[in-house]
Parts: structure tokens; sequence; C-alpha cells
């Protein structure tokens, strides 16, 4: 067992392949000596090179572009975009040829890529640099999408998204790089397969994300209030564990989804659309959405608090459901 | 550089089957045959043919909508290229991709694209992985005219000027962008101008020339096997039909249409090699023969194809993942 920190976690995980494996490579801006915008790949630079660590021009369309035409061609790139709300710069690359060339062309190529997007709130980025954009990409078929809350999970997922013959959009929510956490091994965590943060019978949160943090508080306090909550963290938002899903709403009847998404067309409608499809003769009540705001997200630090949920907005939502 | 009779004539019978597979495309296009959107390349004919000439089976291209005369050059199989455009399972994409996605890893052809622009980026990636590996392929891009105002066209010569990629960007100028002319989409004669601009080595040549074209790829090919980088040849050539089979082009003056029609890139070829002597007017036309024989083949076999069964619409999404099919 050892402890380290959800980017420690992230750079770890991309080590380990790198080691095994010398077709994987990592580019993005000043992913190199400078050790990427938030530090996720400090030291790595110096341990694989500048041909390996690759830094690369303010051209997100150009690294999503190098590593699809890499991995057509054998490698096995991770792109890192500096910030998540960038890859809307890229998304002809990622989603009118990364996800698609695989189908279009017959299943006769493969694309082994992994391209890294820091996304989240809360540390005054301003509506540019702190979008959770994960429904654009979950709506794309041809893209496998995950989003870690931990270290461990940072780490499991990281591994298997290298080891994917498909193109797997890793969302890193830049408010966690620096939380520190128990990673006890060092196995790949399949995509597809959900967590259960809290064991609980009554309600069921399922969280993405750093609003993980937000539903283990939230489950805390109602627990003080006599309602004992699971809280679920998917970690793989495509493809989905549904049966997690389906056997904790089995037991508990009434189900939260909250995401630090604006709420509109959201991930978290996908997924209570999906529990009311399939799911709706084992509900007491409607699914509730705790989500953020539909506006772009505020800049002043008492403004973005508010548009953002938290613990608070969860613990109401999860009363008013009984 | 002195050129074979081996090697003219096989551009020769690239030439000729560029264009007769585009006419015959254009006649099934008419008849029905072919659905979606068509894109020929009738009159470009020299510039993929000399250029692929040049090229080995395992180095890459990049294509583009107007992608058909590519994939001949790069040889790719006219069979699998007429069963896609009929949209059947035995095409080269199972039916998934019809004209404006044709790829063929073996061949190093990594697809034709709907996107304009979007195969300069994924050139870099080739480029990148040649030099990552050191195996000194090379892969040729190659676009249009309307991709040069793309920021993807800005963003790949930079990134393949500064990593010294073994790319050779071949510009199609064929005077449209759709239906905006040269001078209309852009303020300079010569995209090769551009090249400049980010430190390439970048000419212009008379595209409808396929000697022109294989010599002027050959130099900038060897440059790329030696990882002296990346070139860009602005190949000048004229659009003979609409942007897609549909289009009537009323946008095209008539002189300028049949100035160029007179410039007719296999027509000038097939006289370079008579007046020359390399071939008579026989033997030129015992290739013709073969080729449409080919033609017809290909027409026979995509047409006597099934159609792809429906329960493969959701197969080859992912590697690992088959979602259901709708139950009807």
């Amino acid at each position: 067992m050892k402890t380290m920190t959800y980017g420690q976690a992230i750079k770890e995980g991309m080590s380990i392949r790198m080691r095994e494996n010398p077709n994987v490579y990592l580019l993005g801006e000043d992913v190199g000596a400078f050790g990427g915008c938030f530090g996720v790949s400090a030291g790595m630079f110096k341990e694989f090179g500048g041909k390996r660590i690759c830094d690369t021009p303010i051209s997100e369309g150009a690294i999503i572009g190098t590593a699809i035409g890499s991995a057509a061609t054998g490698l096995r790139p991770i792109a890192e975009i500096m910030m998540g709300d960038f890859v809307t710069v890229a998304m002809d690359q990622l989603v009118n040829q990364s996800a698609k060339m695989r189908y279009m062309f017959g299943g006769k190529i493969s694309l082994p890529l992994v391209v890294r997007l820091p996304g989240g709130a809360g540390v005054s980025a301003a509506a540019q640099h702190s979008q959770s954009l994960e429904a654009w990409l979950v709506h794309v078929p041809g893209l496998k999408v995950i989003y870690p809350s931990t270290p461990q999970d940072a780490l499991g997922l990281m591994l298997s998204a290298i080891d994917d013959d498909n193109p797997v959009i890793m969302i890193e929510h830049k408010a966690l790089y620096s939380v520190k956490g128990n990673v006890y091994n060092l196995a790949p965590i399949p995509l597809g397969k959900g967590d259960i943060k809290r064991k609980g019978n009554d309600i069921t949160i399922i969280a993405t994300g750093k609003m993980v943090y937000e539903a283990l508080t939230a489950a805390e306090s109602l627990k003080t209030a006599g309602i004992s909550a699971e809280v679920i963290d998917p970690r793989s938002l495509y493809p989905l564990d549904k049966n997690l899903i389906a056997d904790s709403v089995s037991k508990t009847h009434r189900v939260i989804v909250t995401t630090e998404e604006t709420k509109r067309g959201s991930y978290a409608g996908e997924l209570s659309a999906y529990i009311h499809e399939e799911l709706f003769d084992k509900l007491d009540s409607p699914v509730s959405r705790v989500c953020a705001l539909n506006t772009p997200i505020p800049f002043a630090p008492n403004l973005e608090k508010a548009f953002l949920p938290n613990a608070a907005d969860i613990f109401r939502a999860a009363k008013a459901l009984f | 550089m002195n050129i074979s009779k081996e090697t003219m004539q096989h551009m020769y019978i690239t030439m000729k089957r560029i264009r007769e597979f585009e006419l015959k495309t254009q006649e099934l296009f008419a008849e029905g045959k072919v659905p979606g959107f068509v894109h020929l390349y009738l009159g470009e004919e020299a510039v993929s043919a000399g250029t692929c000439e040049y090229l080995n089976d395992n180095d890459y291209i990049t294509s583009t909508h107007r992608g058909h005369g590519h994939i001949i050059a790069k040889g790719g199989d006219m069979k699998y290229m007429m069963a896609e455009l009929f949209g059947k399972a035995t095409g080269y994409c199972k039916g998934k991709g019809g004209s404006m996605h044709i790829a063929d890893r073996d061949k190093g052809i990594l697809g034709a694209n709907g996107i304009v622009g979007a195969g300069q980026d994924i050139a870099l990636g080739a480029g990148f992985s040649i030099n990552y590996k050191g195996t000194k392929q090379v892969c040729i891009c190659f676009f249009g005219d309307g991709s040069t105002n793309q920021g993807t066209f800005h963003e790949s010569l930079n990134l393949a000027s500064i990593w010294h990629l073994p790319i050779v960007y071949v510009c199609e100028n064929n005077n449209y962008a759709i239906s905006m002319s040269q001078s209309r989409h852009q303020h300079i004669q010569n995209i090769s101008d551009r090249g400049t601009a980010y430190g390439i080595p970048s000419l212009h040549i008379d595209g409808n020339n396929v000697i022109a074209v294989y010599k002027t790829i050959a130099a900038a090919v060897d440059r790329a096997r030696k990882g002296e980088g990346p070139t860009l040849i602005e190949c000048k050539t004229y659009r003979w039909r609409g942007h897609f089979e549909g289009d009537p082009a009323i946008y095209k003056p008539q002189e300028e249409q049949e100035a160029w029609l007179k410039k007719d890139p296999l027509l000038q070829f097939k006289t370079y090699l008579e007046s020359n002597h390399f071939f008579n007017e026989d033997q030129l036309h015992i290739w013709d023969t073969a080729v449409c024989q080919e033609i017809d083949e290909a027409v026979r076999f995509a047409d006597e194809s099934p159609l792809p069964d429906i329960n493969t619409v959701v197969n080859d999404v992912y590697s690992d993942i088959t979602e259901e099919v709708r139950v009807r």
C-alpha cells in the first residue's frame, strides 16, 4: 500500500505502461520539462526523454490528430489536452475522426489512444477552464469515457485505458490532483466497472468526479437524519456498469444522480433516463438530479460556489424523496 | 532523373484506371446505383498517379473526400472500392463508409476523409510514428486548395516542420473550394507560398504533367526518407466536374473549363509516350482495353455482391463492445 495524490497516481499509471511498452508515449502542451500545466507528468521527461514525453505547440487539433495517426500506425499515444475545455478546439479530430475510424473503415483500423482532459470547476478558473463536458463525449459512439475520483481508481483506470484498443477519454478533475489517497494495488481496473464508495440501504447516490466527495459528505449528514445512503461512483461513464446501479436501486428504491455538469443535456440526464426506462418498477420516487446551474461558470469564488452543486444540495434533495 | 519504361507504363495504366473508374462512377451515380455523395477526381489523375508511383506499399497516404484517385494509385483494389460505393458487404468498409471513407491499412491508406483538412492532422501521427520507430517510410498528405484555409493546414505544417516529419504535402490545387474559385477564397496565387512561411521547402508545378509530378515527388520523398523533413508540393490542376455529382457547376466560366479540358493529363501523357516512341498506339490500346475490362469486372463484382446483413449495423464501433440491435 502506498499513499499518493490523484495526480501522482495518474503519472504512476502512465509510467508503469511506458516502462513496459516502448510504443506508449505522452504528448501535449508543456508536458515535457515543464511537467504539464498541473504537474501531472513532472519527472517523466527526465525518466523517458523528449522523444516519449513530447511537447507540442498550442494546436489541440494537431495533438489529437497526431495521436490518431500514430495509433493507426502502431503506437499507443496518451494525449494530454491542457484543459478539458480546449477539447472543443479538437472536436473534429476526436469526434469525426477517432470515434468513427474503426466503424467507417469496416473494423480494419484500431485506435489505441488515451486522451486526458482535466475538467471540473472550483478553482476560479471561470467559464473557459472549468467545464464538465462529459455528456458531449459519452454521446459519441466509438468513444469510451472514464472519470476517476480517487488515486486508486485513477491509477487502475489509466492502466486499462492504455491497454484498450479504442479511443478512451479520461476526465481528471483538476481540483482533485492534490487529493491524497491509499493505493492498494497496481492492477488495471476494468472499464465498465463501477464502485460502491459507501454502502447503504435507503437511497442510492450516483456521483462522478469530485461530486463523489460531496456525496460522501451528504451521506454522513443523512446518516444523522436516519437515512442510510449508498454512494456509487460509476468511474466509467461509457461503458456503464448498469448491473451495479440496478442492484443498488433494487435495494434502495430511491436515486439521486449528482454531477458537476450544467444540468441541461447532462450525462446525469442519461443516467436518470436509463434508471427510469429500465428500473422504473424498482423506484419509489422519481430520480432526482443534483447538478450545476445552467449558466457559464462564473469567476468570483462566491458566484462559482453558487453555481456548483454541493453536499447540502444533495442532502436536501435526498430528504425530499422520503 | 531517368524514368524507366516500366514506370511510365504503370503510371499510364494507373491514370487510365482512375479515368475509367470515375467515368463509370459518374454513369452509375446518374443511374442511381451509387447512393450518397460522390466527388469525382476527373482531370486530376496525374497528381495521384505520379505521386504514388514513387511510393512503397508500406508508405502511408492520407486522402480527402475526392479520394478515388489516391486509393487506386496507392494500389487499392477497384473491385472492393466499387463494392463500397454500392454499399455492399464486400466493400472495403463492409458498406459502412462509402465513397468518402475508403481505407486500406495493408496499402498504407489511412482513409479518405469527409472533413476538409482533417487528413493533415492525421498525417502528423503517421509521420510521428515513422520517426519514432525509425522505419524510413514516408507519409503523403493529399489535400485540395480549399483545405489550405482550414486551421489544420497551418497546424500541420508548423508541427511537421518543427519535428522534421517525413511528410510530403501534396496540394491538389484544382482551383475550386466547392463553388469558390481560388481567386475568391484566398488572396494568393501560389499555395506554396504558405509552406515557405513555415520553413518548409515548397514549390508549385504543373499538376497535369505526370512526369513533372513524379520527378518532384521523388526528390521530396528522398528528402523525407533521409530525415530532412517535410516538403510542400502544389500541383496546379483542375476539377473537371462540379464539387459533387449533381452540382451543375454554373459558377465555372465556360472558357476556363474548355481551356483546362484541352490540358487533359491523360491525353498529354499518351501523346508524350507516343511521340517519344516509348509505346505505340497499339500497345496503349491493349492496356486501355484491359483497364476497361477491370472496371467492368469491378462493377459486376459490386453488382453481384450481397448487401450487408442488417445485424452488422452494430459491429465494429469498438473492438470489444457490441451494442444490441433494436428489436422491431
